[in-house]
C-alpha cells in the first residue's frame, strides 16, 4: 500500500514538473499583436522598440491585383543572416497582424501562405533579426473583398 | 475531428521545399449565415513543424489565412529518410497531423 502511492505521488510530481516545464518551451501566443486594430499596435506589441527599416532585402511575392480577396498568395523570403522570425500584416484588415513564423536556427527564412484581403491594402512582410526589423511592402489591389466569406 | 495534412517535399541541395495544405474553415467569426446568424470564429492559431523531432518553425495565425491554408517553407540539412511532421492547433482546441517521409 505504502509502495502504491509513493509511486503515485512520484509519477503525479513527474507529471507536476514536465507541466511546470511547458510555458519555458511554449512561447505565448502573440495575442495582443493580434488584436490590435492599427498597425502601429500591432508593431509594437511585437517589436516594442526595435527600429523598423525598410530594406530590398526582403523579398515579397505577391500579386499586383487580387481577383479574389479570399485567396491572396504571399511569398516572404530574405537572404538576411540572423532572422529569427518573419510576420506578415495587412495595413487594411480588420486586424493587420495575419501571420507569424518563428524560425528555428537553422531554418531557411522563406514562408508562403494565402491570405484574406476585405479591400485593396498594402501588404508587408517584415523579418525580426536580433536587433531589427527590416520590411518590404507592396500594393494589392483587390477586385472582390474576402472577409464576408 | 484531426484533419489530416497534406505535405509534399522535395529536397534540392540538402534544403527541403515542403507544401502542406490543412482542410480548415478559417472562419473569422464575422461572416453571417443567411439566416442573419453569426458563424463563430474558428481558426487554425498554431502550426508546429518538425524535422525528425526537432521543431523547425512555429507559426502563430491570425483568421485572416484562407480557408483551407496552404503553407509552404524549408528545412535545411535534411537528407532522404528524414521525417517531417506538421500539427496545427485552433482556437477550439482541435488539431490535426501530417508526416512526410523525405525521399
Amino acid at each position: 500500500m505504502m509502495k502504491h502511492s509513493r509511486r503515485r505521488f512520484l509519477r503525479g510530481l513527474s507529471v507536476a514538473v514536465a507541466l511546470a516545464a511547458l510555458p519555458v518551451r511554449l512561447m505565448a501566443r502573440a495575442t495582443d499583436a493580434f488584436r490590435a486594430t492599427k498597425l502601429e499596435d500591432a508593431n509594437k506589441a511585437l517589436f516594442g522598440q526595435l527600429p523598423l527599416v525598410e530594406s530590398d532585402a526582403v523579398n515579397l511575392k505577391i500579386p499586383a491585383i487580387a481577383e479574389n480577396g479570399a485567396v491572396v498568395p504571399v511569398t516572404v523570403s530574405t537572404e538576411l543572416e540572423g532572422v529569427q522570425a518573419i510576420y506578415i500584416m495587412i495595413d487594411e484588415n480588420p486586424n493587420p497582424l495575419s501571420a507569424t513564423f518563428e524560425l528555428g536556427a537553422s531554418s531557411p527564412a522563406d514562408v508562403s501562405t494565402r491570405v484574406k484581403m476585405g479591400k485593396s491594402s498594402m501588404v508587408r512582410g517584415l523579418v525580426k533579426t536580433r536587433d531589427q526589423v527590416f520590411y518590404a511592402a507592396q500594393e494589392v489591389k483587390v477586385t472582390i473583398g474576402g472577409c464576408g466569406g | 475531428m484531426a484533419a489530416d495534412i497534406k505535405l509534399r517535399g522535395k529536397i534540392k541541395d540538402g534544403v527541403a521545399e515542403i507544401k502542406s495544405l490543412m482542410p480548415h474553415p478559417m472562419e473569422t467569426g464575422t461572416r453571417r449565415e443567411e439566416s442573419g446568424d453569426v458563424v463563430p470564429a474558428h481558426y487554425i492559431e498554431e502550426v508546429v513543424c518538425q524535422h525528425n523531432g526537432e521543431n523547425v518553425l512555429r507559426a502563430e495565425w491570425g483568421p485572416s489565412i484562407s480557408k483551407n491554408p496552404y503553407f509552404a517553407f524549408s528545412v535545411r540539412n535534411v537528407s532522404p529518410g528524414d521525417i517531417i511532421s506538421v500539427r496545427w492547433t485552433d482556437n477550439l482546441g482541435e488539431s490535426g497531423s501530417g508526416e512526410l517521409v523525405l525521399k
